[in-house]
């Protein structure tokens, strides 16, 4: 840090009577392909040190890259969801530099030609304390290029050593990069949460930032609101959560506010995020590092992406977030909230729609799921699926509420059993006797008891107050261990208590 | 026993290993005896397999015996250090490889191990396969058999000169701009380049991925057809390994070239040609059209700038594949590196000798911010021109006949002060590796001082045949006998 | 184009991870400039609209399938390392994490 006073006095947010902030994000993303991209060794790089290695990912003499087919597949399918141009032309190129965890000393990535370009990414703009949207931002994506992971260094060796672990070497990477479109924390904040979600919905990555297959880095610069240079950047690093992302570029946004204001000028550096200290810090710039010196990688053979290759591509991706969210709202009548909810993940929204097709209402079946299931779920650390709670067994027994079988107070009473047995709602209802009471000759008898047990409200009934209604309703309902058609107990009261 | 087999061609040792006249083992027996008997002062060598070439050659014996033997099976063969084996080190002759154990074998090795071939061992090389004479090699400087007090030329040096000194039937080389063709001519035996991607390069450890192909040294036209049968071929590991059929090359060497036009690029034939070379060249072109082939004037206008294209974009390219060098995985480490910077600058500065970080700097240099556009960027551009300007020599023959290199070899250290006078050398080779041709570089006589010459034959992408054709044809009538060297002790 | 200064070769040598003595440093200044102002006789040439030639094969998509193969036994991913602890490539300590 250098001599600012305390630069996080001021809320990245609302810079902009000085300064507005101009950030743009780069974020790396696994692919989650079964090999390497440029040889056949596994991609599970927990496997203990150097166990998925071969002499190809280990750099060794001779060895020649052969490009994984899916690993390019997957990367144009991240290009056309995010409406990217697909380069009908590309190629490999080396990167040059050196680093322990660098096989070959020299990257295989995309320089001048990446596989797809000019793209849109449109994004609900939240922040880490509330989900609820505030705006809705385009952030124009400048690329989309297929690179090759790195290995992993361990620094806490004995006999002050670091190791390095090429497990990771060779796996694929997709580099997203953005338009400087992004203004401040939440909306940087909302671009990782609407591009993670995208990509899950696309199955191409598992898109774990703590294990380190999301990983994202900002460049943030400040400059006078209509200014039309950028000024100086900062690139920061070494953030391991979206919320951690979130607070790095607030105070980096702080941090530059306060040199400019202090008359100094910003160092172009990379800073890493130290999430403990809350702080972003220089990080030693290695010296001539940004003459990468690229040239095209002539191992490997261009990459062309012809329409019919495109076309094929593009009709297998999923129905995606934005699409399935607005025809939930339209076809099935959600509310907005309910569909951006149901649709926060592909694996809750097939849920949904499982449900649905199983014959449940979608309105019920939204609630259920939103609600009591995943209340129910959370408490046992699952996920809304299948295999947590069969979607016809969910079905079911919004069906037996429906048609009046059972109460939704029963219904939510069975539920964790539901869960817990797997068994279909008919049998355990039917076994344990918990279908509804609606018959009128069944009923009469409590409602009749409940009436002469409770003189005072009866009578206050009677008088015209129908608050006490709802207290003999109860107790019947309790008489009736919960049984009792709320419905029918309703009519039977007003029988008993105005025929007299 | 009747015949010294180490001096014969593959095709007699295979011929007489099937017809019972002798074994592989009395074959690679008598390889290794002249190894013994005369290695110590050709220096070929940097690795003597002595009991996996009697091993192979008792397995080669079995398939014989059954009947499932092929033209390679029994053949002694030589392996430039620039491949990879799993048996033995491969070192590229440097010391930053010393030692170094491949954990696979190159795919050429293994096609030449399925075809029952017996490997002698690891011949010497210029430093990772730069250079023209040998010289460059951290193991040992290689002789010229023919006179020991010159080179053998480079950087496949050790391949030729173990085929001239019969130490082997057959070598495996590289070729990135003549590494093949110019030992083969300075030894007088027969050397091949095939053309980019009909041999897989994996496990040729890399110098210029563009440029650099396999191929082998023999000592007739039709043992290196034979070998390319087994060698050429797709390779899903080598991306650029091509997958174009690959025919029998010994059914092209037929004698016959009365239909073939053979053309003479004016530009090879100038006053930088010294009369030595011109001669012998000029009388191998006649040799060919008193057999019926018509000779055709061509023009390679971009001759003169493919020394300064080739040494920009194999120094760029050499510049990434050398760096994987560090230290970290395999080969050399200073023992005084403290640190991760240490470790590189003093492995690599110790590691690698003069002629390599030259390289390596001049190749750093013309892809570094600033500099892309003038050197790399214009040598990739007129890379395309000097394709097209063979493409254009083509149209009006069939192969191209020139001259391998300007002057049979040299003497040992007569090159090595000025590096660009020795690059100027690989004028005639270098256009081939760039345009992606195959050339063969065939005996054409000898110098007054007893040095062999060498002619060279270019061909278009993928016509191997028409080359070796015309190479055997020649070889066939041109009623030269080289003879022997006579290494004298 | 312009002739290769000391500082040049020497920041190129820094970019590959050499260290050159004085006398290979002033050796190569020399080399190299004779080398590169050799190869200024390409600017002869006019290669206006030129396209750069990458490779000597005019070949397209060559892909392998995503599947995997077997890697390679520790040991001997490890066996030519020149400090290992058996399961890392040991480095000296990194200082410059990232």
């Amino acid at each position: 840090m250098t001599g600012a006073a305390d630069p996080m006095q001021g809320d990245g947010n609302t810079v902009s009577t000085e300064f507005e902030a101009v950030i743009g994000m780069e974020v790396h993303v696994e692919l989650n392909t079964r090999s390497k991209v440029f040889c056949g060794c596994s991609t599970n790089f927990h496997a203990p040190p150097n166990t998925n290695v071969c002499p190809v990912c280990l750099g060794m003499p001779g060895v020649l890259p052969v490009l994984n087919r899916r690993a390019v597949e997957r990367s144009v399918a991240a290009g056309i969801a995010l409406g990217c141009t697909i380069s009908r032309w590309s190629k490999m190129d080396r990167k040059n530099y050196f680093y322990p965890d660098l096989a070959k000393n020299y990257q295989i990535s995309q320089y001048d030609l990446p596989l797809s370009h000019d793209g849109v990414l449109e994004v609900d703009v939240v922040s880490p304390g509330s989900q609820t949207p505030s705006a809705s931002k385009r952030i124009r994506i400048r690329r989309a290029h297929l690179e090759e992971d790195t290995a992993r260094n361990t620094h806490a060796l004995p006999g002050g050593c670091s190791g390095v672990d090429f497990n990771r070497s060779g796996v694929p990477l997709l580099e997203i990069v953005t338009e400087p479109d992004i203004q401040n924390a939440d909306e940087a904040y909302s671009y990782l949460i609407s591009l993670r979600q995208l990509l899950l919905y696309l199955g191409i990555s598992d898109c774990n930032m703590e294990e380190g297959s999301l990983r994202a880095e900002a460049n943030i610069s400040l400059r006078r609101p209509g200014a039309t240079e950028l000024g100086v950047k900062t690139e920061v690093k070494n953030v391991a959560s979206f919320t951690g992302a979130y607070r790095a570029i607030e105070y980096e946004i702080a941090r530059q506010r306060q040199v400019l204001l202090d008359g100094g000028t910003v160092v172009q550096e990379t800073r890493g995020w130290d999430a403990d200290r809350g702080v972003t810090v220089a990080q030693r710039t290695k010296e001539s590092a940004h003459d990468y010196r690229y040239f095209p990688e002539p191992d490997l053979v261009p990459i062309v992406v012809d329409a019919a290759w495109e076309t094929e591509i593009r009709s297998g991706l999923p129905e995606l977030p934005k699409a399935r969210r607005e025809r939930f709202a339209t076809a099935l009548g959600l509310s907005s909230y309910d569909a951006t909810v149901l649709t926060a993940t592909r694996a809750i929204a097939d849920y949904f729609e499982a449900v649905v097709a199983a014959g449940a209402p979608a309105k019920p079946a939204a609630n259920w799921i939103m609600g009591d299931l995943q209340a129910v779920l959370s408490e046992r650390d699952l996920e809304p699926s299948d295999a947590a709670l069969p979607a016809a067994h969910l079905a079911a027994m919004i069906t037996l509420i429906e048609t009046g079988k059972i109460s939704g107070k029963i219904a939510k009473d069975l539920l964790p059993e539901l869960v817990d047995t797997k068994r279909p709602p008919e049998a355990l209802v039917e076994e344990k006797g918990l279908a509804q009471i609606s018959d009128a000759g069944a009923l009469r008898e409590l409602v009749r008891k409940a009436v002469a047990d409770n003189p005072g409200p009866a009578q206050d009934v009677r008088n015209g107050k129908t608050k006490a209604v709802g207290f003999l309703v109860g107790q019947v309902m309790k008489a009736s261990k919960g049984k009792a058609n709320p419905k029918v107990i309703n009519e039977l009261l007003q029988e008993e208590l105005t025929s007299e | 026993m009747s015949r010294d087999w180490f001096g014969c061609t593959a095709h007699e040792i295979s011929d007489a290993l099937r017809s019972g006249a002798v074994t592989a083992r009395e074959v690679a027996q008598s390889c290794l005896d002249r190894i013994d008997a005369v290695d110590g002062r050709v220096q070929a060598y940097v690795e003597v397999w002595r009991d996996e070439a009697l091993r192979q050659a008792d397995a080669a014996d079995a398939r014989i015996q059954a009947g499932t033997a092929g033209p390679l099976t029994g053949v002694p063969v030589s392996l430039k250090d620039v491949l990879c084996t799993q048996t033995g080190a491969t070192t590229c002759c440097s010391r930053i490889l010393e030692g170094y154990r491949s954990p696979f074998d190159a795919t050429v090795v293994r096609r030449l191990q399925e075809a029952g071939a017996v490997f002698l061992g690891k011949v010497n090389m210029d430093e990772f396969a730069m250079g023209s004479t040998t010289e460059n090699s951290a193991r040992q400087v290689t002789r010229n058999p023919w006179d020991l007090e010159r080179v053998p030329g480079g950087s496949s040096g050790g391949s030729a000169a173990s085929v001239a000194a019969d130490e082997t039937a057959i070598s495996i080389g590289s070729d990135t701009g003549g590494s093949i063709r110019q030992p083969a001519a300075f030894c007088g035996c027969v050397g091949m380049k095939p053309t980019y991607g009909r041999v897989s390069r994996y496990g040729l450890v890399a110098f210029a991925s563009s440029l650099d192909q396999i191929g082998p040294l023999a000592k007739d036209v039709r043992d290196c057809a034979t070998t390319l049968n087994v060698i050429c071929g797709r390779d899903p590991h080598d991306s650029t390994s091509a997958d174009v059929p690959v025919p029998d090359f010994t059914e092209a060497l037929t004698g016959d070239v009365g239909d073939l036009r053979i053309g003479l690029p004016r530009e090879c034939f100038t006053e930088d040609l010294s009369d030595v070379v011109r001669g012998p060249v000029i009388q191998a072109a006649r040799t060919l059209e008193d057999r019926g082939a018509t000779l055709v004037d061509v023009d390679l206008p971009l001759l003169r700038y493919a020394v300064a294209t080739y040494y920009i974009i194999c120094t760029a390219e050499a510049s990434a594949n050398l760096a994987r060098f560090d230290g970290v995985r395999y080969g050399y480490r200073d023992p005084d590196a403290k640190n991760v910077q240490d470790m590189y600058v003093l492995s690599k500065s110790r590691g690698f000798g003069p002629e390599v970080q030259r390289r390596i700097v001049l190749g750093t240099y013309v892809l570094s911010s600033g500099y892309y556009d003038a050197y790399y960027l214009k040598a990739q551009r007129v890379r395309r021109l000097i394709r097209d300007d063979y493409a254009r020599a083509f149209a009006s023959c069939d192969a191209i006949l020139m001259p391998v290199t300007p002057s049979p070899a040299y003497r040992l250290g007569e090159m090595l002060d000025d590096p660009l006078q020795m690059y100027l050398a690989d004028i005639y080779t270098i256009g081939v590796n760039l345009a992606g041709l195959p050339a063969i570089s065939v005996p054409c006589g000898k110098s007054s001082a007893g040095l062999p010459i060498g002619m060279q034959l270019v061909g278009k992408a993928f016509d191997e045949a028409t080359i070796l054709r015309a190479a055997h044809a020649y070889e066939l009538h041109a009623g030269i006998a080289l003879g022997r060297p006579a290494l004298a002790g | 184009m312009k002739e290769i200064a000391r500082s040049d070769v020497e920041y190129v040598a820094a970019l590959a991870q050499l260290k050159l003595d004085d006398a290979a440093a002033d050796r190569l200044v020399g080399e190299l400039g004779e080398i590169l102002a050799y190869m200024d006789l390409l600017n002869e040439l006019d290669t206006e609209g030129v396209e750069p030639m990458m490779h000597a094969l005019e070949v397209t998509n060559v892909y392998r399938d995503d599947v995997t193969a077997p890697s390679l036994p520790r040991e001997a991913a490890l066996q030519n390392a020149p400090r290992t602890d058996g399961a890392y490539f040991l480095v000296p300590r990194i200082l410059d994490q990232e």
